[in-house]
């Protein structure tokens, strides 16, 4: 079935209604930090409802802050309209079956080679470039990946025991 | 269980002087919007001079590396106007992200602004 546009209607597309089955809460802000705030208060309510104790809360909401500012930051170049897409879904991990809450960042910003990205050396002491490090600690695992067509998906993941 | 505390105004909630220190009460959230306010601050509180500039965290429930940076300049700044940066009241939580960065050590860190006034 093709619309006026001669683009086809996905209808009852499987692959994209599981998907957003799965997807507990989706949270569209635009890169400005004035929103983090709104971030902040979305991840806490979701780590509440999943069962996270409040430490492992605390160090969830700092890794979403700290992967939202990197987009804000290297992504989009400052702070604009353009959007950011955070994804909670509660999960069951292949790897021992264990439940986790899995957070998905969408950006359509700057493509970079996922490989590149990574915590800088902590013994040069100088402000700033720690984000990744901070991620790459309290979440039980980050990947990093290009976007289809533009932007990134980051994907973390915090095991709830 | 809800949080209505978190939005960032008014992160530098005091200045106060105590002799020739400066004592910089913040509160709420640290975030990158407000850690830009903490840094003009302390630009400001810098160029008088002060013997230590003591850094009230007690009131902060959240700081992530943006707020961390912005102490790390501070502590830069001081050294090269030969004063002091002592922090406290630090929460659990925002220790935390010291520790992650191996920052705690290179911190004056007290429990109270009394023990930092102190020494």
């Amino acid at each position: 079935m093709l619309s006026q546009t001669n683009r086809p209607i996905m209808k009852n597309d499987t692959k994209k209604q599981n998907s957003s089955m799965n997807t507990k809460v989706e949270l569209h802000i635009c890169a400005n930090p004035d929103y983090l705030c709104v971030a902040r208060s979305a991840v806490r309510q979701v780590a509440y409802i999943s069962g996270l104790e409040k430490n492992e809360t605390e160090q969830l909401t700092l890794a979403v802050v700290e992967a939202l500012t990197n987009v804000i930051r290297h992504s989009y170049g400052g702070p604009s309209d353009k959007p950011i897409i955070i994804k909670f879904n509660k999960i069951n991990c292949p790897d021992g079956k264990k439940p986790a809450l899995e957070i998905v960042i969408r950006d359509f910003g700057k493509q970079v080679d996922p490989k590149t990205i990574e915590g800088r050396n902590l013994d040069d002491i100088k402000p700033g470039g720690v984000g990744v490090h901070i991620m790459q600690s309290v979440m039980d695992k980050t990947e990093f990946k290009k976007a289809e067509d533009c932007g990134m998906l980051l994907r973390m993941i915090k095991y709830i025991e | 269980m809800t949080n209505n505390q978190s939005y960032p105004q008014n992160v530098i909630k005091a200045i106060k002087h105590h002799n020739q220190d400066v004592i910089m009460q913040l509160a709420g959230e640290i975030d990158m919007k407000s850690s830009a306010k903490i840094k003009d601050k302390f630009k400001e509180i810098f160029s008088q001079k002060p013997q230590s500039v003591i850094v009230d965290m007690t009131e902060v429930n959240f700081m992530d590396s943006s707020g961390l940076a912005v102490l790390v300049g501070a502590l830069k700044r001081s050294r090269i106007n030969n004063s002091e940066l002592k922090l406290t009241g630090l929460t659990k939580d925002v220790r935390g992200i010291f520790e992650i960065c191996r920052l705690e050590t290179i911190f004056q860190i007290f429990d109270t602004t009394d023990e930092a006034l102190e020494k």
